[in-house]
């Protein structure tokens, strides 16, 4: 047992329902009790979705306590095939079921007998993966079932299509920026002269899994979701995959190097240098932002990097390699892959953390007291408690972490925007910094003495206390309304009763 | 409408594949609510993701919860419960000292069959501190009936006697002199005398602070004396429960507390519809009166005003039809006062219906149906929200009040929605709030009234299946 408050990364079901429900037409039956299937709330607000999230929840109550699930996850099953005629419905474990010990590959089976569309069981353990982990296991389990049964049909394509291309895996509903990212990724394939043959699992339809062998190389540009389908398919097909993040200058170049090498090794002629050097020079910001005054004054600022592995390394590189600043330690809560990190990152920072307690990173950051954090949502909350600007570069993400506009991490756009969130987080604190220096925001104090002080009205010891109870951010404006209600009526001492009568006239 | 007009309600039970909070969710509320106390929710990563998420930012605001993640060890029975528990109960006690740990058992502590009811008495005498054992989980409740399970397993802990009168009053008046310093002693004597003679009244549920105030004004007007609160400000504060004592519920999903209350502490419940609207806390008042026997003063007139001011409101509303999914268990009050102002009701979903409890509601909201003409709804107990989604599109109603889930596919189709949720953290009891409830009922409908000329009401690009 441990003491917990906060997670970094979400329960095991959370990664395999981010992929069933990133495919077009695959539902995702959990086997959960009432209340489990958070995850749809979590889709239709965060992401803004507008269709209803196809997850729905074989419930776990009583009685299947008492007798099983029996015919329930069954029945549960051939119904949603029947209703929504889904390609592929994933039957998903939670924790719950993962102790029941029920036979969930023998429902598959049955199901599967009735169903028109597949079905299977997502074969991932609660308590030994996370919700990153499972992700990539629930992908290239998908991956895999698909061409083994086009394999088994004979329908798995013979040839590489005739140019280049790539199959870009690893996009993900909930992923931090990810739609944003691939919509750049296929811009820069674009550029490159390079076909896209499939973008999975976001977007993309199970048929078109069958045609994953049609690609050149495959790109996995986060580490976190996609690498185990990339070396499946490399063992399975010889396909070779790019798994250099395109975060940053420096990284996208050397990624798009790494490209060219794989793909001239199977008879390609592409020189992709001219353009890195003209995208490097004169189209992305970022780098002439290296060298300009205002880079200039970060130099050997502190900063703290924490966040999942792409985030945190990419990010750890552009702070120190591409803008000078001083990184004193960089962190990942991805405890499970800590060596790549530290190999990563080791020589741009003078420590590396690797922890999933918030309580840890929180001293961490009060013992070094940085410039500016770059963290997740938990790290931006420090931030806010002592007063050092947060840029958020990782989930765990709230519904500002996705934006409308065009903001991508990756590529030669996302150097951009990097630049700006980087150059925005210092120049907030040195601003707030500044104010403190020459006095603060000097009239905020007098303008609320200016409405409050002509108060001639007294309050009752209870009013007042009642008063108190109201959140700060209503409370002047409930007192000036009650104290208008009772100034009309000509009550001189306003007591709990005249306030709730003034809410009830007025609706303060 | 097409609508047949039965002559009383309709219940019926679908397959309960529907969505809602986790009632272990009532942390959230409680832990605010009781300020002593630290909520230890024992359950796995699920649980806590759920939290996090649920709460929002709620999360950074160092709460007094935490959850105790059970490990692969702790489920095949290598580690032992009580050492673990102790172990971190004690880090509890250290850092924030409460003066009672509640722990939520989960579906987990169920299903692995952990005793915690059992294990609780023994820790509580090592520690020092008070230890309640509620099982909100999801195999069994929904939402707020977290709070049920909460407050039926503190109803037990309420002192069975008020305390002797000397000693008790010493104590009390320090603390009273620092609340009320300067308060005169004549005051509170005067105080006194303005209630009617009657047995002691305790109310359950629990209320924001400024609500508990309001509904406490509301019954001091007719000379009703609110002996305490189920539960009150603090674990320190439960109120005292004899034998004999009344007792009311102010929420219609306490139906295990209600039975706690009546079984094991002998009190007298009394069935009264739920203070939510103007006519709900009118009737609510009106039958505790009736039972002390006291004649209600001004409640006509009051009630009067407050639809009064609730006319511009009304106006939105009146005519429109309403469709309840069902997930927190006020659906029954709402609809009531939905009707009241003039709604049709199509459906009212619920995770689970108590005749019992609810009766007195369930009878006005017949009432109310038949006095406003309107068509008597079916209430459809653990809904199946699939077949509920099919049901809206054939009943294209004006609104729709459902869960976060749907609310923004249902929006893109073109229908109104009101998320549900916001009316249990929303302040909706008492006259002083109907103006709340119409608040949330109406904004989107006021919304869509500012939008309606951009034809920009279906989003989705093919009538989907779903």
């Amino acid at each position: 047992m441990k003491l917990a408050y906060w997670m970094y990364a979400g329960p095991a079901h959370i990664g395999t329902l981010r992929v069933a429900s990133s495919f077009k037409n695959v539902h995702a039956i959990m086997h959960a009790p009432l209340g489990d299937d958070y995850f749809n709330v979590m889709r239709s607000m965060l992401e803004r979705e507008r269709n209803f999230t196809p997850v729905t929840t074989s419930v776990v109550d009583r009685n299947v306590l008492a007798r099983g699930s029996q015919e329930k996850v069954v029945d549960n099953i051939t119904r949603k095939d029947a209703e929504e005629r889904p390609d592929l419905i994933v039957l998903t474990p939670t924790c719950t079921s993962s102790i029941l010990q029920e036979d969930l590959h023998n429902f598959v089976e049955r199901a599967q007998l009735e169903a028109k569309g597949d079905v299977m069981l997502a074969d991932v353990n609660h308590y030994r993966f996370n919700e990153l982990q499972a992700a990539d296991r629930t992908l290239q389990q998908i991956v895999q079932y698909y061409i083994e049964k086009a394999r088994k049909k004979g329908e798995l394509p013979e040839n590489k299509t005739e140019k280049p291309s790539v199959n870009i895996i690893g996009s993900s509903t909930l992923g931090f920026h990810n739609q944003h990212d691939c919509t750049e990724l296929k811009r820069l394939m674009a550029d490159l002269g390079i076909e896209v043959n499939t973008v999975i699992p976001e977007g993309a339809s199970v048929h078109e899994l069958k045609k994953m062998p049609r690609a050149w190389f495959n790109l996995v540009p986060y580490r976190e979701l996609g690498l185990m389908a990339a070396r499946y398919l490399e063992e399975q097909f010889g396909t070779p995959y790019v798994d250099i993040t395109p975060m940053g200058v420096v990284e996208t170049a050397r990624c798009i190097r790494k490209i060219q090498q794989v793909i001239n090794g199977q008879g390609a002629d592409a020189d992709y240098e001219e353009y890195i050097n003209e995208q490097t020079l004169y189209v992305s910001q970022a780098a002439w932002f290296s060298r300009s005054i205002d880079c200039q004054n970060l130099t050997g600022k502190k900063a703290v990097v924490f966040g999942d592995n792409t985030h945190a390394a990419a990010m750890t590189k552009i702070l120190a390699r591409e803008m000078g600043i001083h990184v004193v330690w960089a962190g990942t809560y991805c405890k499970y892959d800590a060596d790549w990190f530290r190999e990563q990152v080791s020589e741009y920072c003078d420590e590396v953390l690797i922890t999933e307690d918030h309580g840890a990173i929180g001293d961490a950051i009060a013992r070094v007291e940085p410039s500016a954090i770059f963290g997740t949502q938990m790290e931006r909350h420090v931030g806010k408690r002592l007063d050092i600007p947060c840029g958020v570069i990782a989930a765990p993400i709230h519904i500002q972490n996705f934006p409308i506009g065009y903001k991508p991490f990756m590529g030669y756009e996302g150097t951009n925007q990097i630049a700006d969130l980087v150059y925005n987080s210092f120049t907030l604190g040195m601003e707030d910094h500044l104010l403190e220096i020459f006095g603060g925001h000097d009239t905020k104090e007098v303008i609320t003495k200016g409405i409050s002080a002509d108060s001639d009205l007294a309050w009752a010891k209870d009013a007042q206390a009642e008063l108190n109870k109201i959140p700060g951010f209503v409370r002047g404006k409930v007192k000036r309304n009650t104290e208008k209600f009772a100034r009309e009526r000509n009550v001189s001492v306003i007591t709990v009763e005249v306030m709730y009568a003034a809410k009830e006239s007025v609706g303060a | 409408m097409t609508l047949a007009q039965s002559e009383a309600l309709t219940f019926e039970c679908e397959t309960g594949n529907y969505h809602t909070f986790c009632p272990i969710s009532c942390v959230a509320w409680l832990y605010q609510k009781i300020e002593d106390s630290f909520f230890l929710v024992i359950g796995t990563k699920t649980c806590g993701y759920f939290l996090q998420n649920a709460m929002g930012v709620m999360i950074f605001a160092e709460p007094r919860y935490a959850m105790a993640e059970l490990e692969e060890g702790d489920i095949s029975a290598q580690l032992n419960d009580y050492d673990e528990l102790k172990r971190l109960c004690l880090q509890i006690k250290r850092d924030r000292n409460p003066s009672v740990i509640v722990w939520i058992g989960t579906c987990t502590t169920e299903i692995i069959k952990m005793d915690l009811e059992g294990l609780a008495p023994k820790l509580e005498s090592e520690i020092g501190i008070p230890i309640v054992v509620a099982r909100a989980n999801g195999l069994d409740y929904a939402f707020t009936q977290g709070e049920d399970t909460v407050l039926a397993a503190m109803a037990t802990r309420c002192p069975d006697k008020a305390p002797v009168a000397e000693t008790e009053k010493n104590e009390r008046n320090a603390i009273s002199k620092l609340l009320n310093f300067g308060k005169k002693k004549e005051e509170v004597v005067k105080e006194e005398s303005e209630y009617v003679d009657h047995p002691p009244l305790v109310l359950f549920g629990s209320l924001p602070d400024p609500v508990v105030t309001q509904l406490t004004l509301e019954l001091k007007k007719q000379g009703i004396k609110v002996s305490g609160w189920l539960p009150a400000k603090r674990f320190t504060e439960l109120p005292t429960l004899e034998e004999g004592y009344y007792v009311a519920g102010v929420n219609p999903f306490l139906s295990r507390t209600a039975t706690t209350l009546m079984r094991r502490r002998k009190c007298k419940l009394i069935g009264a519809p739920f203070p939510i609207g103007p006519d709900g806390t009118r009737a609510w008042i009106e039958k505790i009166c009736s039972v002390f026997g006291i004649t209600p003063k001004g409640l006509d007139e009051r009630e009067a005003q407050i639809w009064e001011s609730l006319e511009e409101y009304v106006k939105i509303i009146r005519g429109k039809s309403v469709f309840f999914m069902g997930d927190n268990l006020l659906e029954v009050s709402l609809a009531r006062f939905l009707v009241r102002c003039g709604m049709t009701v199509h459906e009212i979903g619920i995770p689970y219906m108590d005749k019992r409890y609810q009766a007195a509601e369930l009878e006005l909201l017949e009432k109310t149906c038949k006095e406003m003409g309107a068509p008597l709804p079916k209430i459809v107990e653990k809904p199946d929200n699939y077949n509920q989604v099919q049901r809206i599109y054939e009943l294209k109603p004006d609104l729709v009040i459902t869960g976060m889930a749907h609310a923004n596919p249902l929006e893109a189709r073109g229908i109104n929605t009101k998320w549900s949720v916001e009316f249990t953290f929303a302040q909706i009891h008492g006259f002083t709030n109907a103006r709340d409830i119409l608040e949330l009922v109406t904004r989107p409908l006021r919304r869509n009234n500012n939008l309606k000329d951009l034809g920009w009401d279906k989003l989705v690009k093919e009538e989907a299946k779903i």
